[in-house]
């Protein structure tokens, strides 16, 4: 599992992948915080990460397009299943490794967060800590959603509008949920990831979105295992 | 080393495999010779775990690879036909990946990629990016990725296919010469190639087994005998000795059919001389009736002539 996480790690930073997305990320969550967090003079960064988490419904994709799709194209599938590894070592591999480079691009916000300082204010840590651990996991949930796409198909780009389009469903199910209330708006919200987040973002550590997060993960990885298992069993 | 038991394998409506059933003694290299779409990439990644199997066992060295797949994957080395290839790293990094995917222990992994390096002779390109060699190279990149960690055995699919003559010749060298530590199965298409390399041949069509022997005989009994089968009513006895007075007969071989007053009968005989119509007069003679009268060599030379039988650029 280390051997595939660090091989993948390596190929997103051979290539101008992982660049790119750095910096777009970069790029965008500075105007964000120029012009709202400097601009407002606010001593928190909640604001900041509450509106710059839709830039991940356009990364994740991106981001988690070819971790599943390239080994089927160019054999390598044949090697990691021919290894004495299980299919969920591979999974649990390529999740991390993507998972590594969203937390080098997540970790770009501490340069927010030391001008915030520097200019003398003093955020208060609990909601930090908050919108901070909920950004972590509803990437970590997003990347699952990614990998899991990516599993279904050989093609990268089929590979990314799949999860794509997932993660637009998941965007908007709360304005649905609303509307349709009743039943229906209780199953929709077991889907609903960014109404646990605002939770969090404003502070409230609540340990059941915590294991919301981490279940909705678990279960979108171990879905990817069976679609690769199943895969063998019915073709090749 | 290697028992394959009533292996059959269905990809839905399409019945890929059927019943196959070979092994492969230890030290021996085998030639999985067969025509496009037989069946040999489907039966070699049953075996290496690639892919579970519909029904039928493959055991190596008494490991189940369903019920122990660790142990049996531990003991393979597989190249695929598509050699699989992280394009994007370099030779040595990426054996150095299979070493860790193999869990190959550090210290041995140090020499053993310098022995593999020397004798695929990849040492020289180990600094490359992959993408950057060409297809000989990666071919020799694959063998190696195969021979981490020391398998015991070999699986080789096609490992010739789309090389020029002289890498053609310079794989099928190293084959040879890893066939003195390695148990090896080779599956190729093309006839002169296992010949070349193998000791003994399993010939595969259309997902059977229609044969299992040496080159030599395959090719001697191809080119001078040919087979059919009898079934006669009649003592065995008498028949036998009617059959085996007949002119060009060279062998014979007897099967119970479930009656005990009919006899099937394996005839082998020389290819000039049809030795059909006088055995036919010697029975009618006699009184014994042919009820069925079968070619067998046919199916096997019909297989051949699907096969890849010359060599020119090579040779
Ligand atoms: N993934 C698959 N899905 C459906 N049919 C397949 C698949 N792979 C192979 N086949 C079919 O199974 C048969 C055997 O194929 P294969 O094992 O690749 O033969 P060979 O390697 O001898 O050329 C062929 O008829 C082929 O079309
Ligand atoms: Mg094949």
């Amino acid at each position: 599992m280390l051997a595939i996480w660090k091989r993948e790690v390596q190929a997103y930073f051979y290539q101008p992948i992982a660049y790119i997305l750095i910096g777009i990320f970069f790029a965008i969550s500075s105007i964000y915080f120029t012009f709202g967090t400097i601009a407002s003079q606010a001593a928190e960064l909640n604001n900041l990460l509450s509106s710059i988490i839709f830039i991940l419904t356009f990364v994740c994709p991106i981001l988690t397009m070819r971790i599943l799709t390239e080994d089927r194209k160019n054999g390598t599938e044949v090697l990691l299943v021919t290894s004495p590894v299980d299919v969920y070592q591979i999974v649990l591999g390529k999740f991390l490794a993507s998972l590594t480079v969203f937390l080098v691009m997540f970790a770009s916000t501490f340069i927010y967060l030391a001008i915030i300082y520097i200019l003398g204010g003093k955020p208060e840590i609990p909601m930090l800590i908050g919108g901070y651990i909920g950004f972590l996991l509803v990437g970590a949930s997003y990347i699952a959603i990614g990998v899991f796409a990516s599993s279904l198909t050989e093609n990268q780009i089929v590979a990314a509008i799949i999860s794509f389009a997932i993660l637009l469903v998941i965007n908007i199910i709360d304005p649905i949920a609303s509307f349709v209330g009743g039943f229906t708006a209780k199953v929709l919200d077991m889907f609903s990831l960014l109404s646990r987040y605002k939770d969090l973002n404003s502070g409230i550590l609540d340990l059941t979105s915590v294991v919301y997060y981490l279940s909705f993960t678990a279960v979108f990885l171990f879905l990817t295992t069976r679609v690769i298992d199943k895969r063998r069993w019915s073709q090749g | 080393m290697i028992e394959i038991q009533n292996l059959t394998k269905h990809y839905g409506e399409i019945k890929a495999i059927e019943d196959v059933s070979f092994t492969v003694n230890k030290g021996e290299i085998l030639g999985f010779l067969g025509p496009n779409g037989a069946g040999k990439t489907t039966t070699m990644n049953i075996i290496t775990g690639y892919m579970p199997s519909t029904s039928g066992t493959v055991t190596v060295d008494g490991y189940d690879i369903m019920d122990n797949p660790g142990e049996v994957k531990k003991r393979i080395g597989y190249l695929p036909e598509l050699p699989p290839l992280y394009l994007d790293m370099t030779v040595s990094d990426f054996l150095n990946f299979c070493a860790q995917l193999k869990d190959v222990d550090k210290k041995v992994w140090k020499s053993q990629k310098n022995d593999i390096m020397e004798l695929v002779k990849i040492t020289h390109v180990q600094h490359r990016l992959i993408r950057n060699l060409s297809k000989g190279y990666r071919q020799r990149v694959g063998l190696a990725q195969a021979l981490v960690g020391a398998p015991e055995v070999l699986i080789l699919d096609e490992p010739t296919v789309g090389l020029d003559p002289k890498q053609i010749i310079e794989i099928r060298k190293l084959i040879k010469a890893l066939g003195k530590n390695h148990t090896i199965i080779l599956s190729s298409h093309i006839l002169p190639e296992v010949s070349a390399v193998c000791e003994r041949v399993v010939i595969i069509n259309k997902g059977r087994i229609v044969a299992v022997d040496t080159p030599e005989n395959l090719s001697k009994n191809l080119a001078d005998f040919t087979k059919f089968k009898m079934t006669i009513a009649g003592p065995e006895k008498k028949v036998k000795e009617l059959i085996q007075q007949v002119y060009g007969v060279k062998y014979l071989e007897v099967q119970n059919t479930g009656k005990n007053d009919e006899f099937g009968y394996i005839i082998e005989a020389y290819k000039d001389i049809d030795v059909r119509k006088p055995i036919f007069h010697k029975l009618a003679q006699a009184g014994y009736p042919i009820l069925e009268l079968r070619s067998l060599g046919l199916s096997l030379e019909e297989i051949f002539l699907q096969l890849t039988t010359e060599e020119k650029e090579v040779n």
